[in-house]
């Protein structure tokens, strides 16, 4: 990837420590073009979910830079690994409320909610709330209420992880529909946390490896054409990008273990 | 009988049997080992008093009520606007909390006779203590159901830049419903305990009295038949606050949360 002198985000030397002393980042640069789909892959408790936040803005650094290229109003998606709806609120409402928190309402919303749903497929389930749902419908309902923003930058925190397979790989389909747009914008920015291989060599142009205490060991950029459509997971190809990307986290998992 | 009409049964149905069964038991044993009505009325006797007594009941009924609903409609207000103040600021909790825990841990009968000296208003007493014992559990529950909002749902409320009003009304109030509803339910029973404590020791009488009135009056006089009337009243209403309270809870929880499911 060609790095521009302005990325969109940029992390450098970033290190964030909780109150308490726990370690979350330790020294972390990392940076993200526009239009890119970057997976953050590693094992549990190495940080990616922190990365996500500082990226999100919901917390910033300890120590070190992060600069974001961002219109000031610009809201990212994002998705969190539980649909994180509200319980009491219909698909519709839970759907419509980044709109209404910022005023909006009437016939545009409408619409804005419709073609949101009809792109994750939940058309005809605007009534239902969240328990009538399965979980990867609920999924869908969280995907459809960051999509109603028109969002250009996607942060999404292992949304597919509680998914069974079938699920997961339909979703993973509507996921790279939503940020390459066919009406003629630029696609979307992602940033996707993964604990999967093969989610992560399947959706991303560039994976990300970290390990623990919060660092980055490895960036493997999959160069294969983009996006990918449902036939590149029985290629031969796709085999040979999982076993080079598994053999990182292998290494990360290793370099990461407890000293 | 199909299966919703053997649930509908199970609910209804069966509280009502067990009723009439320990009714006919107690007129049995009553009629059967010649018991007194002045130890034991039996059900028919306490209902024919009822009846007598009708009209003076019924205003002292309507006093203990409209005491009760006012007073748990001022601990409802006094209770959620507490716990949304200590939601929003910590500083305010540790300073008043305090208060809170000694209003409820004192027993409502030791701060009656103050109050009456405090206030010289018999009904400012009954009303007072029927507050007290209500306001707890409303504070207590309905603050835990405001830190019990989703965490993901409130930073997503954070990058939407919710104002403090919107989190509160489209997160926090929502997601305190159930444990305010908790709430109610409990506080609605103690605030007709509370009103009639509050009766006992007020002693009030006179015209503008309760049922609890009633109940001493009639043991003062050892109408026992009529102590059984005015109890059975109290009783009833007590049984009616809990059923409109928790028909209340069913309506607006039914869809969405787990605690009113209907398999």
């Amino acid at each position: 990837m060609n790095h521009s002198p302005t990325s969109l985000l940029s992390l450098s030397h970033v290190r964030r420590e909780f109150p308490g002393g726990r370690l979350a980042l330790a020294d972390v640069s990392l940076r993200i073009e526009a239009g890119e789909f970057v997976s953050l892959l590693g094992p549990s408790g190495c940080g990616k979910s922190t990365v996500l936040r500082l990226l999100s803005g919901l917390d910033s650094p300890t120590s070190g830079t992060l600069t974001r290229d961002l219109a000031p109003d610009a809201v990212p998606g994002y998705v969190f690994q539980d649909a994180a709806l509200m319980p009491w609120a219909s698909v519709r409402r839970n759907t419509e409320l980044p709109l209404t928190l910022r005023g909006e309402g009437g016939a545009t919303l409408h619409a804005k909610v419709d073609a949101a749903l009809r792109a994750v497929g939940l058309g005809d389930s605007a009534d239902a709330v969240p328990r009538e749902l399965s979980g990867g419908m609920r999924m869908r309902v969280s995907l459809a209420r960051a999509l109603v923003t028109a969002p250009r930058l996607w942060l999404l925190d292992e949304p597919f992880g509680a998914l069974d397979e079938i699920t997961r790989f339909a979703l993973n389909q509507t996921l790279l529909s939503l940020c390459q747009p066919r009406d003629g914008t630029p696609p979307a920015t992602a940033v996707f946390v993964t604990h999967s291989v093969y989610e992560a060599v399947f959706l991303s142009q560039r994976v990300v490896v970290m390990a623990r205490p919060g660092r980055i060991v490895d960036e493997v950029a999959i160069d294969e054409p983009y996006p990918r459509d449902a036939g590149f997971r029985t290629t031969p190809r796709f085999t040979a990008w999982c076993a080079r990307v598994s053999d990182a986290l292998q290494r990360a998992s290793v370099a990461g273990a407890p000293a | 009988m199909t299966r919703a009409n053997a649930g509908a049964f199970t609910r209804a149905g069966v509280p009502t049997l067990s009723v009439i069964v320990f009714l006919a038991a107690w007129e049995i044993a009553v009629r059967a080992l010649h018991i007194p009505a002045y130890l034991l009325p039996a059900p028919s006797l306490i209902a024919a008093t009822l009846a007598d007594n009708f009209a003076s009941l019924m205003t002292s009924w309507w006093f203990t009520l409209r005491v009760t609903l006012a007073a748990l409609a001022l601990a409802i207000a006094g209770g959620v606007l507490i716990a949304a103040l200590f939601a929003l600021s910590r500083t305010a909790e540790r300073a008043l909390a305090p208060f809170a825990v000694v209003l409820q841990v004192t027993p409502i009968v030791a701060i009656a006779p103050l109050l009456m000296i405090l206030t010289d208003s018999s009904l400012a007493t009954v009303l007072a203590c029927a507050w007290l014992v209500a306001f707890f559990p409303i504070l207590a529950n309905t603050l835990t159901g405001l830190r019990s909002a989703d965490a993901n749902l409130r930073d997503l409320f954070t990058l939407y830049r919710a104002s403090r009003w919107q989190t509160l009304r489209h997160l926090l109030v929502p997601a305190a419903l159930p444990s305010f509803m908790t709430g109610l339910r409990i506080a609605g029973g103690l605030t007709l305990i509370g009103e009639v404590g509050g009766e006992f020791v007020a002693g009030a009488a006179g015209r503008d009295t309760g049922l609890a009135s009633r109940i001493l009056e009639a043991s003062f006089r050892t109408e026992i038949p009529k102590m059984f009337a005015a109890l059975t009243l109290v009783a009833l209403t007590g049984v009616a606050i809990y059923l409109a309270t928790a028909a209340l809870s069913r309506t607006l929880l039914a869809r969405w949360h787990d605690s009113e499911r209907t398999p």
